[in-house]
């Protein structure tokens, strides 16, 4: 008895909070649009009376299309969760879970708009402090505690280059407050600017999770439960992208091409290695999470390019390259957070992570299949959804780099368009893996096949997700216009004027002689031309025998789960071309019972080197270790000692209080 | 409005009933030159025409994927064709995608492709969804920076565009940054066409194909879409070859002789194209597969050395 009211109490708790969830992301999303269309600033401050502690938050372009993007998310995730927490969550109180989630949707919130930089630092920590206790809910396995911990010391490393760099730039400002804090950067003399960008950068970039600073993504995203991982890949790492576009572009008037460069090799490199360990992995939740590095590095070559255009005295160029990589940082929150709900439900369902173990799933959860094919053919960058638009608008960005630079590092533009090829033909290829290998086919174990549909919020959580994947995709010629408040902001131009034409119908490169590129004609087009192939079949096939047989198996009787394509299969030729990055181990053991030719059992075991890890952190790690065990020659653990250690400060202390 | 319907509607006609000569025309070519007499130029057809009329066997593995394959083929691939300037320099909806589109639309098109393998459950379907996804994948960086070396040479990634910068400047072909930016499409064009060396589409070997390894399940109306799709996609590939490098007779003017010059000149420069690509095919053996990288990276380092000449020399000879 008492257990049923407790179950009932937690689904009634649950569901409270996810609607106060829902609530604030939709007012939260309000503040946004009204920010956006406004255009001119709103802020408001609060005297905390604690010294330095200045509650100033403050909405501008920027501010407003990233709590848009938030609002977005935190809205179908709330309703998610709703029946995601039904059955509660991994046996724990929903009531703390649904309060932390809550908390880092205000932390979001308050990270986006602060006008502060104490008050954005502690902001940003609440967001860290409940997301590590969120990534630990399920705290009895071990992987969750090493992802959380992980996570946890990556963040704090972070934070604490991000308190340096903020502190050189307020230091030049004379102010914490962002507003006087524009262009102070230039202020600096170049080597200590130069100082508080790579600081900021990296800093920022322990979040957006840039490798080699990623490590922690891999492991803290998916030990998450799945609401949690969607918002925090779809928007958490965000908050180091919108912490980099309010540094590069707010706090910096101008800055070396160097530093535009950097950013650019660091995206072209997170892209290409970030979708590479992605196609390795079969725990589907880390292949996502492995995809999020992916597409900040995407975002970054955008981020990169407008850098690198802004110092050689383009800004209608930087300006497409910004427009560029925030409307993938907005596409990328919204396809990846549909992905990981739609992980979350084929998780929710059949308990497992391992896609070795599904299959067949879509004609268990037709639904769920249907939201993550729509969220793959996004993430891919195929018309004519969102990926491919913002894709499309990097690449122009990029080839616009070769006749905007005089020097050799203009042929790094196109080499980087090259490469962001390579990248969403990769990505193409993991995600043909990702779903043919967990929905299509028949299931590979009795949990998928006992797998069942999800509950109807869930399902509408993933069907706005694809939704706004459609609306982005074939909409995004009235939407870019949203940008301007944003890159005049940043450049003083506003250039949806030359990146949309033919009554809005046609996204252009910005120039007439540029490329373009239609979406929605393109789409109606598909539909147009099914036409003849369809039209073909009613002339001449509708009369014919339509016959369902068997799978053809070299005439073997009975296609069985074992003859399947697994996933390590599938990933084996990039494996063996890229082995060099890999270094793929395997083992191989076979019992036989009477002959080589007829084993009974094969064990077989392949995995690949981490390679950051061990090369990177490793290092690291030890020499931390090392200096610890040489400070055990103070701290040994005699009570005497330490006393004596107390008696010599309070003698020191008193020395300087006397002399000063 | 109205010419561009009937540019539409004819570029579309050309596309579909053209595109099984070239596959007729190159298997005759290939086996005359095997000394075979093999069969005529009209075999395509005859095919198509057959497999329409057939009934179909659907795997009882498969889902709603496995029937929506050749649908989203065909159509994804007519469309790339109709992105591309084949008689005119103005292609019919170049206004709404440009080279980008057309990579992309194929590339849709092969997702649809390689989820279709894997759907029925057949471990030869998830061998080719495997390879073919590897390949068109490492082939892609070669396939773009050479196309972005066309395009940055033109000032557009919007074909028509390329094409009319190209007219006037006859032996433009002839600068370096163009000839390896050719010399590596044209790798690529036998890759992503599955073509000897890369792979062979006669075999049906289990261990060595790629593309029939993948439709192994398809049958009757399905498989001719697979099929037409395939010859629209060669056609498509090598129209884009020709009409940029050498876009001769893309006639401006509307004339009924001018036109008949074009589509002549047009049909052949493709036959010579796909004399090319048959004899390479006939004077090399399949690669193996873990070796095509190596050629698609020498296509890659090909489409580099295009961009840099382009840095060094300007894109414009002649």
């Amino acid at each position: 008895m008492a257990c049923h009211w407790w179950a009932r109490a937690a689904s009634w708790t649950s569901r409270l909070f996810c609607g106060t969830a829902l609530i604030a992301a939709l007012l939260i999303g309000g503040a946004g649009l009204g920010g956006l269309l406004r255009g001119s600033e709103l802020s408001w401050s609060l005297p905390s009376g604690v010294p330095y502690l200045n509650c100033a938050v403050r909405l501008d372009p920027l501010s407003s299309f990233f709590l848009l993007a938030l609002a977005i998310l935190a809205a179908s995730v709330a309703v998610y969760s709703i029946g995601y927490l039904r059955s509660g969550v991994e046996g724990k109180s929903p009531a703390i879970f649904c309060s932390l989630l809550n908390l880092v949707l205000a932390g979001l919130a308050l990270v986006f708009t602060a006008a502060d930089v104490v008050f954005f630092l502690v902001a940003w920590e609440v967001m860290v402090a409940a997301t590590y206790f969120l990534v630990v809910t399920n705290h009895e396995a071990e992987e969750s505690r090493k992802g959380g911990l992980l996570y946890i010391l990556m963040s704090r490393a972070g934070t604490g280059m991000l308190f340096i760099g903020f502190l050189l730039l307020a230091s030049a400002a004379g102010t914490t407050d962002f507003r006087a804090m524009h262009a102070s950067g230039d202020k600096l003399p170049a080597a200590a600017g130069g100082l508080a960008f790579l600081l900021l950068f990296l800093g920022f970039g322990v979040k957006a999770g840039i490798i080699p600073l990623h490590i922690w993504l891999p492991a803290a995203h998916p030990v998450a439960p799945s609401n949690i991982s969607a918002l925090m890949s779809g928007i958490m790492i965000k908050t180091g992208i919108y912490g980099m576009a309010r540094v590069f572009f707010d706090f910096y008037g101008v800055l070396p091409a160097w530093a535009g460069m950097l950013v650019l090799l660091v995206g072209v490199v997170s892209a290409v290695l970030g979708v590479l360990y992605a196609l390795m992995e079969h725990d589907l939740k880390r292949l996502l999470a492995y995809h999020s590095i992916e597409n900040i590095g995407i975002i970054l070559m955008g981020f990169g390019a407008a850098l690198l255009f802004r110092s050689y005295g383009h800004p209608q160029l930087a300006a497409l390259a910004l427009i560029a990589g925030l409307f993938h940082t907005l596409n990328h929150g919204v396809f990846k957070s549909l992905l990981f709900l739609g992980a979350g439900s084929v998780l929710h369902s059949t308990h497992t992570r391992n896609m070795e173990k599904m299959g067949g799933l879509i004609r268990r959860m037709p639904a769920t299949a249907l939201y993550f094919l729509i969220g793959a053919i996004a993430i891919s960058g195929l018309p004519p959804l969102n990926g491919f638009v913002s894709e499309w608008l990097t690449y122009q960005a990029l080839l616009a780099g070769f006749g905007a630079t005089t020097e050799l590092t203009r042929v790094a533009f196109p080499v980087a368009g090259a490469l962001l090829a390579l990248t969403a033909a990769l990505a193409a290829a993991c995600f043909v893996k990702a779903f043919g290998i967990t929905f299509l086919a028949l299931p590979r174990s009795e949990a998928a096949e006992a797998a069942r549909e999800v509950s109807l919020s869930m399902r509408t959580g993933m069907a706005v997700l694809a939704l706004a994947c459609a609306v982005l995709g074939l909409g995004a010629s009235w939407i870019l216009p949203a940008f301007d408040p944003m890159t005049q902001q940043a450049f003083g131009v506003s250039v949806s004027g030359n990146l949309v034409g033919g009554n809005g119908f046609i996204l252009m490169a910005g120039s007439p002689q540029g490329g373009a590129v239609s979406t929605p004609v393109l789409a109606f087009m598909l539909v147009a031309l099914s036409g003849i192939p369809l039209s073909l079949w009613l002339l001449w096939g509708r009369r014919q025998k339509r016959v369902t047989g068997p799978t053809w198996d070299c005439g073997l009787p009975g296609l069985t789960a074992d003859n399947e394509y697994t996933a390590t299969a599938f990933s084996k030729p990039l494996r063996m071309i890229f082995g060099s990055l890999f270094r793929p181990r395997r083992e191989i053991q076979a019992e036989f019972e009477v002959s080589p030719y007829y084993p009974k059992a094969i064990h077989f075991e392949s995995e690949i080197q981490p390679a950051f890890e061990k090369h990177f952190y490793d290092p690291i790690r030890e020499g931390i270790l090392r200096m610890a065990r040489s400070m055990r020659l103070v701290q040994a653990g005699s009570l005497h000692a330490y006393l004596a250690y107390i008696f010599l400060t309070l003698i020191l202390l008193l020395l300087f209080g006397v002399r000063g | 409005m109205i010419a561009q319907l009937i540019s539409v509607i004819g570029q579309t006609a050309l596309i579909l009933l053209f595109s099984p000569l070239i596959t007729g025309f190159s298997r005759t070519l290939k086996a005359r030159l095997q000394t075979r007499r093999g069969p005529d130029l009209w075999q395509p057809y005859r095919d198509l025409h057959k497999l329409l009329r057939k009934g179909m066997v659907i795997p009882d593995t498969a889902s709603w994927i496995f029937p929506a394959t050749p649908y989203v083929l065909f159509a994804t691939t007519l469309l790339a064709g109709l992105l591309i300037p084949t008689i005119a320099a103005q292609a019919p909806l170049s206004l709404f995608g440009g080279v980008l589109a057309v990579v992309y639309l194929l590339a849709l098109g092969r997702f649809f492709l390689a989820l279709g393998g894997l759907d029925t459950g057949s471990s030869f379907g998830g061998l080719g969804s495997s390879r073919e996804m590897t390949i068109s994948a490492i082939a892609e960086p070669a396939l773009m920076l050479a196309v972005f070396t066309v395009a940055l040479g033109a000032g557009s990634t919007n074909l028509s565009t390329v094409a009319e910068s190209a007219v006037g400047q006859s032996w433009r072909f002839l600068a370096p940054s163009q000839m390896l930016a050719f010399a590596a499409l044209f790798i690529v064009l036998i890759a992503e066409t599955g073509r000897i060396p890369v792979d062979n589409p006669a075999t049906h070997l289990e261990l060595t194909m790629i593309h029939e390894a993948m439709i192994l399940e398809y049958s009757g109306p399905y498989l001719a879409l697979i099929e037409w799709s395939a010859s629209m996609k060669q056609m498509v590939l090598m129209t884009l070859l020709v009409n940029v490098f050498f876009p001769y007779g893309l006639s401006a003017d509307g004339s009924p002789a001018g036109m008949l010059i074009s589509v002549l000149l047009f049909v052949f420069k493709l036959l010579i194209l796909a004399f090319a690509v048959v004899l390479v095919e006939t004077g090399n053996a399949k690669l193996r597969l873990f070796r095509v990288p190596e050629l698609l990276a020498v296509a890659f380092v090909l489409s580099a050395l295009a961009l840099i000449s382009t840095f060094l020399f300007g894109g414009h000879g002649g």
